[in-house]
């Protein structure tokens, strides 16, 4: 019947307060410390979920945690890492986050203008460099670029770098950009410029630069406080410099080729910074065994970046002076070159820069080249950026050139380090 | 003078001496800790105490993204027990150098004086599903600006506590303690402080950048856009009108953010309120 329907329901609806009512009535005497217990337990709890999710990111980024070996050095890791080793058929996904760092940097270069002794492809991408790098365990790291260039690849570097050796000693190992002074350490996509200098085309080996196979070492030495010093040995093969500009040629296994480098650096405000370097090396040039090439170098860096307006004003000045002490027939040549330059940050996104190149030729070192350049460059974002260079040169015999240089570098995959 | 007396005079200089210097030898057990920010070093200092020395790579006034590599960076590095990180890739641009290079086997990554504090705290934003640049400077892990939250400031401290009782066990209680009287003066703290806030709950905000999700969760500000269009990507003037032209609707949200130039053109073309919750603080003063 209608009614008998509808009066469990009414029953219901009445019934609901009532009961609430009895229920909240011995509950109000002790209500206050239960409902503060119960919120603290849910506090506890929260607590504990997040400390499980934060575990849970940790096993999914970091690397894997040393094996557990009966060696005494490894017994401090495995002690710590005692729970990641417990995740055992996390598949799929877990295997991926082993995976290296993989980043893609496009450089594409677009020059226009005249150049008769060394004219640049009008258009032209000039370098792939794709990079690799993983920690490989407790104790090492592990770097490659691979730069792929219009007529093939090349290994630009690739080493492993000894993080965990005793006394303050860090090494690399393999084939890596030496530390002769600071340009031939950088990579493409991190100068200041479109190009390279005067002075590394002719006195240090082209754009492929001191860059060779061997082992490196390096160590803080001690210094007055606040100034800090760092000592670079480093042994290579004794191949270096690309084809239109050989440096270093190992005609024997013995012809090594060695390079030290000193670096003083010292924060004189909290914004502004030297960095001096002096570096040296040796090596047996494209002659034979009997014919040695050295190279001096001293390199300055000043950077102005007030902390509280760094991503938006910057400077860096820069200079670096080469002397090239080359023996050959009929007699030793000594060419000295040197660039100095300095870079702006007007905004944001903002850069201009200028720079003066000046450098005898190293087998002729009577000639001698000199050029300057403007440059400006704009940053769409962190992983792009436009940059256009006017270079004047003039070259030995009072022959011209007159450029530009439009570049386009573009970065895809891991999030790189900035350079400094 | 005779010879004996001048032996046992200095003797006793050199007693003096080694009594003047074992001050030293026990201050040098102190556990020396790097912290990427100062807020890490804040909460750091906290639950240390006497028993650490803390000191911050990155000034509190500056862009935690957009720290450069200093050399002298690697002089506190070298010689440090303990590097507390933000982590979540905030640090990505120029701490994995300065680890490589510190030549300091117990702060590389995984080693025990490894610690990313990320681990300990709630975070939000986490990408679901496809993460790609076009979204601007994204950070996959989610986002690194959590520690505005008073709740994760406390999870920070006591996972800084716990390990700083791992790496010195015979200070564990000190440590224990030093968090528990932090615990209970933050607690008091977020009385006075979840008072102050009431008023603004539910208000409107506008922010710089994506830095304040766990501050506006806890205090329940409803955090309507940005300035930048994208994260890491700065705003170009029609952005900054489009900013303009929203909070003129809103009638006068609480434009919070960091210290831009462009938001104080923001501030003074809306008559929105600005509020400027960064590099404000006194140097080394303490955090309660």
């Amino acid at each position: 019947m209608k009614y008998s329907r509808w009066l469990p329901i009414f029953l219901l609806f009445f019934a609901v307060p009532v009961f609430s009512q009895r229920g909240d009535a011995p509950q109000a005497a002790s209500g206050q410390p239960d409902t503060a217990a119960l919120l603290q337990k849910i506090r506890d709890l929260e607590d504990r979920v997040i400390a499980l999710e934060g575990q849970v990111r940790q096993l999914k980024t970091e690397p894997p945690p040393a094996q557990p070996t009966t060696s005494a050095p490894a017994s401090a890791f495995t002690a710590q890492a005692g729970t990641p080793g417990v995740l055992g058929g996390a598949g799929g996904s877990a295997a991926k986050a082993l995976n290296p760092d993989i980043s893609v940097i496009g450089d594409f270069i677009s020059v226009a203008g005249h150049n008769s002794l060394q004219p640049s492809p009008s258009l032209e991408m000039h370098e792939s460099e794709v990079g690799l790098q993983a920690i490989i365990d407790p104790y090492a790291r592990g770097d490659f670029f691979l730069s792929f260039g219009e007529e093939g690849v090349n290994l630009e570097e690739g080493y492993i770098t000894l993080t965990a050796l005793p006394a303050g000693f860090v090494a690399k190992v393999g084939k890596m950009r030496s530390a002769f002074g600071k340009v031939n350490t950088l990579h493409n996509h991190v100068l200041p410029w479109v190009d390279r200098p005067l002075v590394t085309n002719n006195l240090v080996g082209g754009e492929d630069g001191l860059d060779d196979a061997g082992v490196s070492i390096q160590r803080i030495l001690p210094a007055p406080k606040g100034i800090f010093l760092e000592a670079t040995g480093q042994l290579f093969r004794g191949d270096s410099g690309d084809k239109d500009h050989p440096l270093f040629r190992a005609s024997t296994t013995s012809d090594v080729s060695a390079v030290a480098h000193l670096r003083g650096y010292k924060d004189i405000t909290e914004s502004t910074n030297l960095d001096l370097g002096l570096s040296y090396a040796r090596g047996h040039n494209n002659l034979g065994t009997d014919f040695l090439t050295q190279l001096y170098g001293v390199d300055a860096t000043l950077r102005w970046k007030p902390l509280r307006r760094s991503i938006y004003h910057s400077f860096v000045g820069r200079g670096e002076l080469i002397w090239s002490q080359r023996q050959q027939l009929p007699s030793e040549q000594r060419a000295f070159g040197f660039y100095t330059s300095g870079d702006y940050q007007l905004g944001r996104r903002w850069f201009v820069g200028g720079r003066y190149d000046r450098a005898g030729r190293s087998e002729f070192a009577n000639l001698t080249d000199q050029g300057a350049s403007a440059v400006l460059t704009y940053w769409p974002s962190e992983f792009s950026q436009i940059r256009g260079q006017y270079r004047f040169t003039r070259y030995a015999g009072n022959v011209d050139a007159n450029e530009f240089l439009m570049q386009l570098l573009f970065s895809l995959g891991a999030h790189g380090a900035h350079p400094f | 003078m005779t010879k004996r007396s001048r032996f046992s005079g200095l003797a006793i200089a050199l007693g003096l001496a080694c009594a003047a210097i074992s001050p030293t030898a026990a201050a040098a057990k102190k556990l020396s800790i790097i912290t990427a920010t100062t807020d890490m070093a804040a909460l750091t200092q906290e639950v240390g105490g006497d028993r650490v020395n803390v000191e911050s790579i990155a000034k509190g006034y500056q862009d935690p993204h957009f720290v450069e590599a200093k050399p002298s960076f690697l002089l506190k590095l070298r010689n440090a027990d303990l590097l507390v990180m933000v982590g979540l890739q905030l640090e990505i641009g120029w701490l994995p150098p300065l680890i490589t290079q510190s030549g300091n086997p117990r702060i590389q990554v995984g080693a025990p004086g490894y610690l990313d504090a990320s681990q300990f705290a709630e975070i939000l934003e986490v990408p679901q599903g496809q993460v790609t640049r076009a979204m601007g400077d994204v950070h996959p892990l989610g986002n690194p600006h959590y520690w505005l939250d008073p709740d994760n400031g406390r999870r920070i401290a006591r996972g800084i506590a716990n390990k700083l009782a791992e790496m010195d066990a015979g200070d564990a209680a000190y440590f224990q303690q030093r968090f528990k009287d932090f615990d209970q003066r933050l607690t008091a703290a977020e009385q006075k402080w979840d008072a102050e806030m009431k008023p603004y709950r539910g208000r409107k905000v506008v922010t710089y950048h994506r830095s304040f999700p766990n501050f506006a969760n806890h205090y329940g500000l409803d955090v309507i856009d940005y300035v930048e269009p994208r994260p890491g990507i700065p705003p170009g003037i029609d952005r900054t009108d489009e900013t303009r032209e929203l909070q003129s609707r809103l009638g006068g949200a609480l434009f919070r953010s960091e210290d831009s130039p462009v938001h104080r053109a923001g501030d003074r073309r809306t008559g929105s309120r600005l509020s400027s919750l960064g590099g404000r603080g006194k140097r080394g003063g303490r955090l309660l």
